[in-house]
């Protein structure tokens, strides 16, 4: 039986790691080296890092920090932030990685999507979704790390993703991220239900408890955790960990 | 000294970061045929479309120095996810063929339409059971877990190939052994301690 995915989400920011809250208040956490060697220790299923600034700065991932990452992570590695061009993504695949999450730069220009997956594959391509309710509290897409709001409904764009030949799509609600309150299951419901590639839900998790519901009633395939791998408990220090493994299995298990 | 061919498709990065933690320096990522001639060990990855794969194999001219090492000089191989299904015969996801090492072919995930119709690709950690004792699965943890992720899984023609199996839907090979050629689907390069088990007694064979 396939387990489903834990995946600690990581954000890089001008070489650190921080952890947000609904994309702002960016807290330092620490290396990114010393942080993912120890989920290496930790065994965790899969690592992915968003470096939150690239798109915004308009900077090209930093290959040397980014393979010194690599070299310490024996697990799948997924890098996202700023990538624009095929060269890029080649760039990233040949230091290590195994994916690349594609977020602003699929909404600028759908064809490198479709690109980039007929030259890597579709297991290669995540589509990242970043989303936020509007005061209507309808859900809205946002690129360049939640600074600009399309005009895309989430459902049909993540429609389209697939169409484009995305493998997985990394779904993103803003209005959770950091707040600990659990996954907008509503959101991730009604994606996961309308494409057939693997949806992560991300944004929100504060116990394991979310993790079992969002798969369990929302149907995610795989789930990103932020602030609880980050962090003690919430309003406290930063302490890296990962969910017990029986605590998990046992959530999961009814599924 | 080990090859990973580098054709230009796959992860060779990744793979050459797992044989230096196990703690061996014998070991480059090459497109050059005097290194492959050179080497003692291949190891082929790959990721994506068979078609793409194998042509790119063909365009850069790799099949007779490959063939040579491995067909005529016997030397011991390792395919990886891509890289084990080109080991066979042919595949119903592209129209080139294989490099046909290994009697068999390779086929899409169908599952019976009163099963339950699971998501693919089988994408993942999934617990692997050994088929035979073998000094490549020497030592392996108990409850091996590795990732997957693939929309295509090879079927042997003779058992006697088979020497690991999965479950995802139903059971299907996901280990080969042919003499001195090896094929495995799974990432070992990306399965924490139980990959480099398994890469730590290729490197011993």
């Amino acid at each position: 039986m396939l387990k489903t995915r834990v995946i600690p989400v990581l954000l890089l920011r001008e070489g650190a790691l921080v952890k947000t809250t609904k994309f702002n208040k960016y807290k330092y956490i620490g290396d990114p080296c010393n942080t993912v060697r120890i989920f290496n220790e930790l065994e965790v299923d899969e690592l992915i890092l968003l470096d939150i600034l690239a798109t915004r700065r308009r900077i090209k991932p930093d290959l040397k920090l980014l393979s010194e990452i690599a070299s310490e992570c024996f697990m799948p590695l997924t890098f996202g932030g700023g990538i624009k061009s095929i060269m890029d993504i080649k760039e990233i695949l040949n230091i290590g990685y195994e994916k690349v999450a594609i977020n602003s730069h699929a909404v600028e220009d759908r064809l490198f999507v479709s690109e980039a997956v007929a030259k890597y594959g579709s297991q290669c391509i995540i589509g990242s979704i970043d989303i936020k309710r509007n005061i209507w509290k309808k859900h809205k897409v946002y690129i360049t790390d939640g600074t600009y709001r399309t005009k895309l409904d989430p459902v049909e764009w993540a429609i389209e993703l697939e169409q484009l030949g995305c493998g997985e799509l990394l779904v993103t609600s803003i209005d959770r991220d950091g707040t600990w309150e659990g996954y907008d299951l509503d959101l991730i419901k009604r994606i996961s239900s309308v494409v057939n590639i693997p949806v992560i839900a991300n944004g929100g998790a504060g116990k394991t408890s979310d993790i079992g519901d969002v798969v369990k009633k929302a149907d995610a395939s795989a789930v990103g955790l932020g602030s609880m791998v980050v962090y003690q408990k919430k309003g406290m220090g930063v302490l890296v960990n990962f969910p017990d493994k029986i605590v998990l299995e046992k959530e999961l298990m009814s599924y | 000294m080990i090859v990973i061919v580098d054709y230009g498709i796959g992860n060779p990065g990744s793979i050459l970061n797992m044989i230096k933690k196990i703690g061996i320096s014998d070991c480059i990522v090459s497109s050059d045929f005097k290194d492959i001639e050179n080497a003692s060990k291949l190891i082929l990855p790959g990721v994506g479309a068979f078609d793409n794969a194998m042509s790119n194999l063909i365009d850069g001219e790799f099949l007779p120095i490959l063939n040579k090492k491995v067909i005529e000089q016997r030397a011991i191989c390792l395919g990886i996810c891509l890289g084990m299904q080109m080991l066979f015969e042919r595949s119903e996801e592209g129209k080139l063929e294989g490099l046909g090492w290994i009697n068999g072919e390779v086929v899409k995930f169908k599952f019976d339409k009163d099963e339950e119709q699971l998501r693919i690709p089988h994408m993942g950690w999934n617990i692997v059971k050994r088929k035979q004792e073998t000094p490549f699965l020497s030592n392996m943890y108990d409850e091996s877990r590795f990732y997957f992720v693939h929309s295509y899984h090879v079927e042997c023609t003779d058992a006697e190939s088979v020497i690991m199996t999965t479950e995802y839907g139903y059971e299907f090979i996901v280990g080969v052994k042919k003499d001195h050629i090896y094929g495995v689907q799974f990432h070992p390069e990306k399965s924490h301690k139980f990959g480099k088990k398994l890469l730590e007694n290729f490197c011993k064979l």
